[in-house]
């Protein structure tokens, strides 16, 4: 009887372990945490968009494919989010099994039922009032891992906050607001590390990289984008040149897992328009670095443009794609750089593989052998091509693996009549010298700032165009002309469809193999931003950021 | 002569006007300053507030402004006698901004000392800091953690569950009153969005979780495994928000040390700076 009972209680035990434990794994699964082998596998659930980009090679393509060129001219809108802030609206967010994670001008985030838009809290972050970031108090996202998300702050603080309830779980300021440092860009999660770079290169800062423990905020590594004395580099500043080199990191790196390796573009010398007070190369201005992301320590560099007098920032976003290169398998990045080039690197080592223009250029006749720019000075009060805000600038580029095309936004025959002076250093003051104008006197430059509801410059001055281009040429497969200039970024589907908007506030879609207009939607706003896609209840969604509001797409529900 | 009465009649009635609007001026003065003095202060000050905005003055103000608030000439803190302030208004905003061109600077204060000190400057004459109990916050955190359960539901810098509210910055936030009103009647002191609700779906499942926004047609809440779930009111059979909560009242069970040395403990909790 003891024995009988016994048995029945153990049994009764094992059946509630049993129970227990098919609720573990349940809420288990429902609880996912987002780990870096989901980070490294975003592809593989494309419901969800875990990083700035969409995933490490920084594709911006989605596998999303229910919203396709027979239905997309029956999108409506779902939901708005209206932001609290009347700056500048630069976000991507992310989306998380059903949540997205917003950020608003200077350092809120916002946590959302990515369905309809209804929030479930607010983190606000209070910003130093010393913060004064060149372009705009913006933000572009935050980065997450596990129940964790990070931002990186306007006054050059990179937070932690808990991605269930908005609190703050750790806070570490990286550099001194007050002279200029200011970061923007949405953090990247490598492993267990969060990676960002300082803004701040119209200050005369001196540009680093550098990563972070994410549970307890500890500063693991840190590179130097102006080499100091000792590091290699160096050599390339005169005197104490590069103490005020800037080389700033505005925008999120990509990572190769296989490589694992991560890549950077990187800003202006400071000052921006004044060479002759800089003479050498100045790196690792205008470069991409590609850096071990446990070490921190340079595997190689590739310079865009030395002893740059033109602020062609290399701030775009390093673009990787593995393609066929000449009959055999390459591990390729490609890159539209701010000074009208495009480049195709080896990414495992850097070398040059290809270039040439991809917009009007005469800065420079070409490219050498290794990619080295043959400078083709124009004389003085003559325009230079392209002008002060580059054939293209930080707005994300996408690739396609289904089409194979390379997507750019593009500011085309668009020019500056560059004129360099001398200035002097002082903290937290601009360190620029230039004084720039527009090649038709009297007329507004189309400069990279908002604009107003009249478009009030001059068409002579330059137009907007999203382009496609053969990636291994880099000539133009196709492109679709813009009256105003292009500010935003691009996402391709793998149902062939293109998204993108730009400073006149149109969300358009585009067949991706052949440029042809399929949607077009007045948001009102300019659109600054890159547009993203995920899935909810098997529902496709694409949505952006236009004016002060973020909007999202879906098709119309059936029976409605 | 009756040009000369019609001007004396005008004179004598120009002066009765004058002495009507005088008067009717004093009255409204008189009612004017009244209304404004009942609204100038708060009708009572919290014996909590008080005692955590001495603290405060003897850390950041008594240097200055002197321990029975009269250092400066002119200036009577606990009489009331201010150059620049009469309401407990203006008084957090000189607290906020400062006088520019004394040696009053800007202080940034959270909403909970601004309360503190407010409610101390108002009593400082009568404040005996002998009376009461003085709270230790060590001891606070360990009742926190142990003896008291609170740490069993609450968050405190990335630590303990999520489903009741989060304390990291509760004492930035809170004033100490109200955290002693919350600790001792929870119900009664609980913010609406806090509130526990409780959902039956059409298919019979039933969620329950903590209430962190609402509208119309849908209701977004944490529930008890921590998820963030955002609910389509159309879709459930039942929605019920509790007016109770799931927190209990600890009056009867936590004596007045403990209460001293917890609010002590809450009011260091001031997030991350």
């Amino acid at each position: 009887m003891m024995r009988e009972m016994t048995s029945r209680k153990l049994s009764r035990q094992i059946c509630r372990g049993l129970l227990l434990a098919v609720a573990l794994l349940i809420a288990g699964a429902m609880n996912a945490q987002v780990t870096s082998e989901r980070l490294k596998r975003a592809a593989d659930e494309p419901q969800n968009w875990l990083t700035y980009s969409g995933g490490y090679m920084s594709q911006r393509f989605t596998a999303l494919k229910q919203i396709d060129n027979t239905n997309v001219k029956n999108l409506e809108l779902k939901w708005v989010f209206q932001a609290q802030s009347l700056q500048k609206f630069e976000t991507t967010p992310l989306v998380v099994d059903g949540i997205m994670y917003l950020t608003q001008s200077p350092n809120d985030i916002i946590a959302l039922d990515a369905k309809t838009g209804r929030a479930f809290w607010v983190y606000h972050y209070a910003t130093a009032p010393e913060a004064r970031p060149c372009c705009g108090i913006v933000n572009r996202g935050v980065a997450i891992l596990g129940d964790t998300l990070f931002m990186a702050t306007v006054d050059a603080h990179l937070v932690a906050v808990d991605a269930r309830n908005g609190h703050a779980i750790w806070n570490d300021k990286l550099a001194e607001p007050a002279a200029g440092y200011a970061m923007t860009m949405a953090p990247l999660v490598v492993k267990d590390k969060v990676i960002v770079g300082v803004a701040g290169g119209e200050y005369g800062i001196r540009g680093f990289i550098a990563a972070f423990d994410p549970h307890s905020g500890k500063e693991l590594w840190r590179f130097n984008t102006v080499p100091q004395p000792g590091e290699p580099g160096h050599e390339t500043w005169r005197g104490d040149d590069w103490k005020h080199g800037s080389a700033a990191v505005w925008l999120t790196g990509s990572y190769d897992p296989d490589l694992n390796l991560t890549y950077w573009g990187t800003g202006n010398p400071g000052p921006d328009w004044n060479p002759g007070q800089r003479p050498g190369d100045n790196l690792y201005s205008d470069c991409v670095v590609a850096l071990d992301p446990d070490s921190g320590k340079l595997k190689w560099y590739f310079q865009f443009t030395p002893n740059d007098p033109y602020d062609y920032d290399s701030v775009q976003i390093p673009v990787l794609a593995d393609m066929d290169w000449n009959g055999a398998a390459r591990k390729l990045m490609l890159w539209a750089n701010r000074n009208g080039f495009y480049y195709v690197l080896d990414r495992t080592n850097g070398k040059f593989l290809t270039g040439g223009p991809f917009a009007k250029v005469n800065w420079a006749s070409g490219l050498d052998a290794k990619g080295r720019p043959i400078p083709t000075p124009q004389p003085p009060g003559k325009p230079t091509f392209p002008g002060i805000q580059g054939a293209t600038n930080w707005y994300s580029p996408s690739f396609s693996p289904r089409t194979g095309l390379f997507y750019i936004s593009t500011w085309e025959n668009y020019s500056t009549v560059f004129t360099g002076v001398d200035v002097d250093y002082r903290e937290g003051l601009r360190y620029t010298g230039g004084a720039n104008a527009a090649p038709i006197a009297g007329a507004d430059n189309p400069a990279g700032q908002r604009s107003g509801p009249v478009n009030t410059y001059t068409e002579a001055l330059g137009r907007g165009g999203v382009i496609a281009v053969d990636p291994h040429t880099g000539k133009r497969k196709w492109s679709f002309e813009l009256h105003d200039v292009n500010t935003s970024g691009i996402l391709t589907t793998a149902s062939d469809l293109l998204f993108s908007g730009g400073r006149e506030g149109y969300f358009q879609a585009l067949d991706a193999r052949t440029g042809a207009l399929l949607l077009k939607i007045n948001l009102g706003g300019e659109i600054i931003a890159g547009p993203i896609s995920f899935e909810i209840d098997g529902k496709q969604y694409v949505s952006i950021a236009s004016g002060n509001s973020y909007f999202v797409f879906g098709l119309r529900d059936a029976g409605n | 002569m009756l040009f000369l009465i019609q001007r004396s009649n005008a004179r004598l009635w120009q002066r009765r006007k004058f002495a009507i609007m005088l008067a009717a001026a004093l009255l409204l003065c008189t009612f004017a300053s009244g209304v404004g003095r009942a609204q100038d202060r708060a009708p009572t000050y919290a014996p909590a507030d008080i005692r955590y905005g001495s603290q405060i003055y003897a850390a950041q103000c008594a240097a200055c402004h002197g321990p029975t608030g009269t250092q400066i000439g002119g200036v009577d803190l606990g009489g009331g006698q201010l150059r620049r302030a009469t309401s407990d208004q203006d008084l957090r905003t000189v607290l906020a901004n400062g006088i520019p061109g004394t040696a009053m600077p800007p202080f940034r204060f959270d909403p909970s000392e601004v309360t503190a000190i407010v409610a101390y400057v108002r009593n400082m004459r009568n404040f005996d800091s002998h009376a009461g109990l003085s709270g230790d916050a060590a001891r606070g955190r360990a009742w926190f953690e142990g003896a008291g359960g609170c740490a069993n539901c609450h968050r405190v810098n990335g630590k303990g569950p999520r489903v009741a509210p989060d304390l990291s910055e509760i004492g930035a936030l809170r004033s100490a009153d109200f955290l002693q009103r919350t600790i001792l009647d929870p119900a009664g002191a609980m913010l609406p969005v806090d509130r526990p609700v409780r959902a039956v779906s059409k298919d019979g499942k039933v969620i329950t979780g903590r209430r962190l926004n609402e509208d119309t047609y849908s209701v977004q809440l944490i529930d008890e495994e921590e998820h963030l779930l955002s609910l389509d009111k159309s879709k459930l059979r039942e929605y019920t928000v509790l007016t109770t909560t799931t927190m209990p009242s600890y009056k009867g069970k936590i004596n007045d040390q403990e209460m001293a040395d917890l609010i002590a403990y809450l009011l260091t909790l001031k997030g991350l700076r």
